[in-house]
């Protein structure tokens, strides 16, 4: 075991873990942030994607200490002074889940999708979205929620 | 195209209200089984046989017990000394002979024999789940490999292994339905007869949130909580009190919170939950079990691989005369829950399809082989159904030389209420005005042109439509009963309404992705006159909710959501009795409407929130009359199936250099009955639009010839993905059910059971010039491209 002290999601932790400990058995069973998800055991689902340094990663891809140092947000604490994410409030709007799980991943890589393009279109957030796997939407309201948020915060810039 | 061609509403029953339980989901605060954690709990970890047929010698266990955290280990001889009950099957199906099916043994630890990859050998609970992990592979099972069968035919052939002795040939039961001697007399009187033989490929459910349990055992009370990622609680808890552990049902608890997907996977009672609560006893301490995904892949119920043969008489103007189908069912090693009734009473019964065929005989001959059991998967039997007869309709108006429209056209059943040959009354539908919609939707007139355009690029370019119509909510009770099913198959409600005029709803269904806290808030809002925010719904655990019989044929709403307009009719009727003496009137004379008692002709009126806060404080009340408090419960028991149907046309383009396909247009052009929330109807069609164009396209579960499964992962099974779809067009024409008083029909399954055949005669169409006339589902770029070349040889020959 080992001390790994990192920020999450605005707060410092330190934790004791194995070494072999991935970033996402981090998340979930110490610090008990359960909506992290885990959905498959080949990193192809993309339940676990979490926020690190800012950009999007499959937290179930990464050990925990070399997450050491970085700051990690997780679907729980992209709420800023309770006020959803505008990406929340588009999933919300747009029906863009159903069962709900694949849903924190799916949000959280969307905002890095947005963040990394902030004019992307339909085909540029499908293919972003490759490493999300949801058995719900048909994607359909997934990508519709992605593109309404593209929209708002391209018009909350402009105003 | 719009979204439906009814009015807007005024009330709350109709909009497009966003869910509230996304609240939750959308930071984080879901909380699915694995989320949970028990003071003192344990987990466990399963081993599974990695062979598809083999004797277990032996179980040397010494090694994990002494390895770091380990608690106990038990075996499939642990299993067997306690005397545990095997899973048992909830349909028993019938030979042509009026014998009954072979029903095996399905322990839940095996002890001398595993009959499938993944099948479960021992259990390990351990401190932590990455120790019980860890102590799978220091367990030393020694196996004596025997020859298995993986598929139908292998299973079929002469000298096969046997998987189970009691069932020679492999054979579980071979069933009919229909009249015979009317359907070969038809088929002799038709002018041609049109052949088909289809496979419906094997799939893997795939739930997002794999399959997750919690056991757990307080002494103190006797009393037992299980935790499950399940569609139907109740079910679960008479099955293992009942049948597996023989546990006292009022002394079992079963809760089912957030479950994350089920798509029919999550109906079925699994070892392990049973074994969780199981060995929570013995151990001393609640076990939680949660498969990785490689387990799902070889644990979960996975549905359809079924192989059809058919053949329709027609006549020279194209009506069908008579259908005869010969089908055979792979059921995998065990029986899993509802297995034997999905190729049955779920697929035969839906051979007339939509049209007015007067002779209908088939005959289902269900398999045993070694493979995972296969189950109800989202559309379970009636997406056979319905692939079968488009697939067949196309080929009967290409060898009459018809246009595929026109002979559906005049086949339609257009008289309700019809009764078909085989078993079903369908109430209600317009299968005209929803083709109508579908071919508006996609521009079918614009579709020459777009074909041309593609050549133009080298690209092949197809259409392909289905009409089909399939039936939810099975029922009623006893007549599925008098065929075999031992469930009842009604849905049950209590509303209570609090003092302060708002509303707890407790649905015996589960939502696990459907939005039922939103619809059946809406529902309640609506009868009630309430506002929607006053309205809460519970579901998924029985120590609150009455006995119901869960989430599973797109049923919730056609029958649960008429529980709750009964309950409600009730809160009604009593809230009438109370406004009466309240408004010192006749009841006769108290009508209710928009949340309030008024008496008729007077402005004179009390609103429920009134009455409500009279029935719990009653003060100045009909004591003698009328009991206090306000809440009612209520059982629906529906009179008969309802019958969605609809259709979906898709237009594909392919490169004929690589067989892949685009999807150029996906319409779909249904009727689901009643729309409560027309923002949720729409999710549920995209999504079952997504699972049928993944069976269409990309997704089979493999086997090798001696049992091993070639795509246990989402590296190699065809899992679509964001990238593989368009935007999907979707639309409703209501025609209301007849018979339940929502007229709602239901439409969680509809994509799922329309689209598969819509995909394949779109690529055939498109394939057409080349001379390709037949394609298998997947209707993969590889398979393409070898039919392209196959048919480029012949071409030179």
């Amino acid at each position: 075991m080992g001390a790994i002290t990192l920020k999450v999601n605005g707060k410092q932790v330190t934790v004791d873990a194995a070494p072999r400990t991935l970033l996402v058995e981090l998340l979930r069973e110490p610090l008990q942030l359960t909506g992290t998800h885990v959905g498959c055991d080949t990193s192809q689902c993309g339940s676990c994607t979490v926020l690190v340094d800012g950009r999007s990663i499959k937290a179930c891809t990464m050990l925990a200490v070399e997450a050491a140092g970085t700051e990690v947000t997780t679907i729980e604490g992209l709420a800023q002074g309770g006020r959803l994410h505008p990406m929340q409030e588009a999933f919300q709007s747009c029906h863009g889940l159903q069962c709900g799980f694949c849903t924190p991943g799916m949000i959280l890589s969307a905002v890095d999708c947005l963040k990394q393009n902030p004019t992307a279109d339909e085909r540029d957030v499908r293919e972003w979205l490759e490493g999300n796997i949801c058995r719900c939407t048909g994607y359909h309201n997934i990508v519709k929620a992605v593109l309404s948020c593209r929209d708002r915060m391209a018009q909350s810039k402009e105003g | 195209m719009s979204t439906t061609t009814t009015p807007t509403p005024k009330g709350p029953l109709g909009q497009p209200l966003v869910r509230r339980e996304d609240r939750r989901f959308i930071t984080g605060q879901g909380r699915y089984t694995d989320d949970i954690v028990l003071p003192g709990m344990t987990h466990a970890a399963i081993v599974r046989s990695p062979h598809a047929h083999a004797r277990i010698l032996s179980i040397d266990t010494t090694a994990a017990r002494q390895a770091p955290g380990v608690i106990a280990i038990f075996t499939g001889q642990d299993v067997a000394a306690d005397k545990v009950g095997g899973l048992p099957c909830g349909w028993l199906v019938k030979n042509k002979d009026g014998s009954n099916m072979v029903e095996p043994p399905h322990p839940i630890l095996v002890a001398d024999r595993a009959r499938h990859v993944g099948d479960q050998v021992a259990l390990v609970v351990a401190e932590t789940r990455a120790q019980a992990r860890a102590a799978l592979s220091l367990i030393a099972v020694e196996y004596e490999p025997l020859p298995a069968v993986a598929s139908l035919a292998a299973a079929r052939a002469a000298g096969a292994a046997q998987v189970w002795d009691q069932a020679p040939g492999n054979v579980c039961y071979d069933w009919h339905l229909g009249d015979p001697t009317a359907t070969e007399q038809a088929l002799k009187a038709a002018h041609q007869i049109v052949e088909i033989d289809v496979y419906h490929n094997r799939l893997i459910p795939n739930a997002i949130e794999p399959r997750s349990a919690i056991g757990q055992y307080e002494s103190g009370t006797d009393s037992y909580t299980l935790y499950t990622s399940s569609q139907n609680p109740h079910l679960i808890r008479l099955l293992l009190g009942a049948f597996v552990l023989g546990l006292p049902e009022h002394r079992l608890r079963v809760v089912a919170p957030d479950v994350g997907g089920g798509f029919g996977s999550k109906i079925f009672h699994y070892a392990e939950e049973a074994l969780v609560v199981w060995a929570a006893r013995k151990v001393g301490r609640p076990i939680k079990w949660t498969a990785e995904r490689s387990e799902s892949f070889m644990s979960d119920a996975h549905g359809r691989d079924v192989h059809m043969r058919a053949r329709l008489g027609v006549d020279k103007d194209g009506r069908f005369l008579g259908l005869h189908v010969q089908s055979q069912a792979n059921l995998g090693a065990y029986l899993s829950t509802f297995a034997s009734s999905v190729p049955t009473y779920l697929s035969a019964t839906l051979m007339a399809g939509c049209y007015t065929t007067p002779a209908i005989y088939v005959e289902v001959k269900s398999i045993f082989t070694h493979t995972v059991p296969v189950d109800a998967y989202r559309g379970a039997g009636r997406p056979e159904a319905a692939y079968l007869l488009e697939r067949l309709v196309d080929k009967a108006a290409n060898a009459l030389g018809m246009d595929r429209l026109e002979i559906r056209r005049k086949n339609f059943i257009t008289q309700f209420p019809y009764k078909t040959p085989v078993a079903l009354e369908y109430d209600s539908g317009d299968y005209h005005a929803t083709l109508d919609m579908a071919l508006a939707a996609v521009d079918y007139a614009g579709f020459p042109a777009r074909r041309e355009a593609s050549q133009a690029r080298g690209k092949l370019r197809g259409i392909g439509f289905s009409t089909y119509v399939e039936a939810c909510g099975i029922a009623p009770s006893a007549v599925a009963g008098a065929l075999g099913a031992r469930a009842g198959l009604y849905e049950s409600a209590t509303v209570r309404m609090h003092p302060t005029g708002s509303v707890t709803v407790f649905t015996g269904t589960h939502s696990h992705g459907q939005g039922h806290e939103t619809t059946f808030a809406q529902l309640v809002a609506e009868q009630l006159g309430v506002p929607v925010d006053s309205v809460e719904v519970v579901h998924g655990d029985t120590a609150r909710i009455p006995f119901g019989m869960g989430t599973y044929g797109s049923r919730s709403l056609a029958v649960g959501g008429s529980a709750i307009v009964k309950a409600t009719d009730k809160i009604i009727a009593k809230g009438k009795k109370i406004a009466a003496h309240l408004l010192e009137a006749a009841e006769a004379d108290i009508e209710f409407k928009n949340g309030a008692f008024t008496v008729v002709g007077t402005n004179r009126q009390k609103t429920i929130g009134e009455v409500a806060f009279t029935a719990y404080v009653p003060h100045n009340y009909p004591i003698d009359k009328v009991e206090p408090g306000l809440e009612e419960s209520a059982f629906y028991d529906p009179k008969n199936f309802t019958f969605p149907a609809g259709c979906h046309a898709i237009e594909v383009e392919i490169d004929p250099e690589t067989g892949v396909v685009t999807l150029e247009n996906v319409v779909a052009a249904d009727d689901v009955g009643t729309i409560i929330n027309p923002l949720i109807v729409d999710g549920q069609m995209h999504g079952g639009l997504a699972q049928g164009i993944g069976q269409a396209l990309f997704e089979e579960a493999q086997y090798d010839e001696s049992g091993q499964l070639l795509t246990g992962s989402y590296l190699n099974y065809g899992m679509p993905r964001a990238a593989d779809f368009p935007f999907f067009k979707v639309g409703n024409h209501v025609t209301a059910c007849t018979h339940n008083p929502l007229g709602a029909k239901g439409v969680g399954e509809v994509g799922a059971i329309g689209v598969p055949p819509a995909v394949i005669n779109a690529v055939l169409d498109a394939l057409a010039p080349l001379g390709v006339r037949d394609i298998s589902m997947p209707a993969t770029p590889e398979k393409i491209w070898r039919a392209i070349q196959d048919a480029k040889a012949k071409a030179q020959h």
